[in-house]
């Protein structure tokens, strides 16, 4: 909803530090949906956020089943109430991340939500920008080889920062 | 309300959108595109503007991705051709409603 009184965004800059199919795709969303609105983007992928950035680790991301406390039976699309919790020990079993994880792949697709790589081209595609973090590729022995085609460079921090200068910018973490 | 557009009066929302898709023709897509600072319009603009206004009349939600499926353009020439929020451009320009959804 466009507003009268207030002056539209700039420029937007994600930062994704953590790798779990729950934590990366709002991060995404975020910065497509900034496209769509006209507003400059830009994603940071810092420490286990790097490996949606990955070739080899962006295809098989999952959901976190474990220590996830605001999971529910209704959340892997079990189709079970809300307020039935997904006890922690279950999400530890061997396979049980890798269904819930099937089973909400399954309904984004039919949301017409794109996969990780999918999404992640479309964003550039788009005009948004796609960085990796140095440090956090150095600490993982992470090579710019290793990722996929869509990443225009690799930032340190205070390089990060300086594209965020000028007015009407905001930094999000997600 | 209504709005004076390339010499014709047409019912249109608060953001500009035409309210009713059949009062749309060429030069009032032409007069929208001025105005968005789109354009002027080429047979590539008009190619994707018909083939949203199919889309919508047979009810199809508008998203980038399913542009980017279409076959009529890419991503990438879509953003060119519509430069800002090109969906949202492109449908005020194609005298469809506002997409609605965030992907």
């Amino acid at each position: 909803m466009h507003s009268e009184t207030s002056t539209p965004l700039k420029k937007v800059m994600i930062v994704v530090s953590r790798g779990s199919l729950d934590a990366i795709y709002p991060g995404l969303i975020l910065a497509n949906g900034a496209r769509m609105e006209g507003i400059e983007a830009s994603m940071f992928f810092t420490f286990f956020g790097l490996n949606s950035l990955v070739k080899k680790t962006m295809h098989s991301l999952k959901v976190s089943t474990v220590g996830n406390s605001a999971l529910n039976m209704a959340m892997p699309m079990l189709g079970l109430p809300m307020t039935l919790p997904f006890p922690t020990w279950m999400g530890a079993i061997p396979g049980v991340s890798w269904f819930a994880t099937s089973l909400m792949k399954k309904k984004m697709e039919k949301l017409d939500i794109p996969p990780v790589g999918e999404f992640l081209e479309i964003i550039s595609d788009s005009g948004g920008k796609i960085y990796g973090c140095k440090l956090a590729m150095d600490m993982f022995d992470i090579k710019r080889e290793d990722l996929c085609d869509q990443v225009d460079d690799i930032l340190t921090v205070g390089q990060f920062y300086s594209m965020a200068g000028g007015e009407r910018t905001q930094i999000l973490f997600t | 309300m209504k709005k004076q557009v390339a010499g014709r009066e047409v019912e249109v929302n608060e953001e500009g959108y035409l309210i009713d898709p059949s009062q749309w023709d060429e030069s009032i897509a032409s007069a929208i595109a001025q105005e968005e600072s789109v354009g002027p319009l080429t047979e590539a603009h008009m190619k994707l503007i018909r083939y949203l206004r199919e889309q919508q009349s047979k009810g199809v939600a508008l998203t980038i991705r399913g542009i980017g499926k279409s076959g009529v353009t890419t991503i990438k020439e879509f953003y060119e051709l519509f430069p800002g929020g090109a969906l949202n451009k492109a449908s005020k320009i194609a005298g469809i409603p506002k997409p609605v959804g965030c992907i």
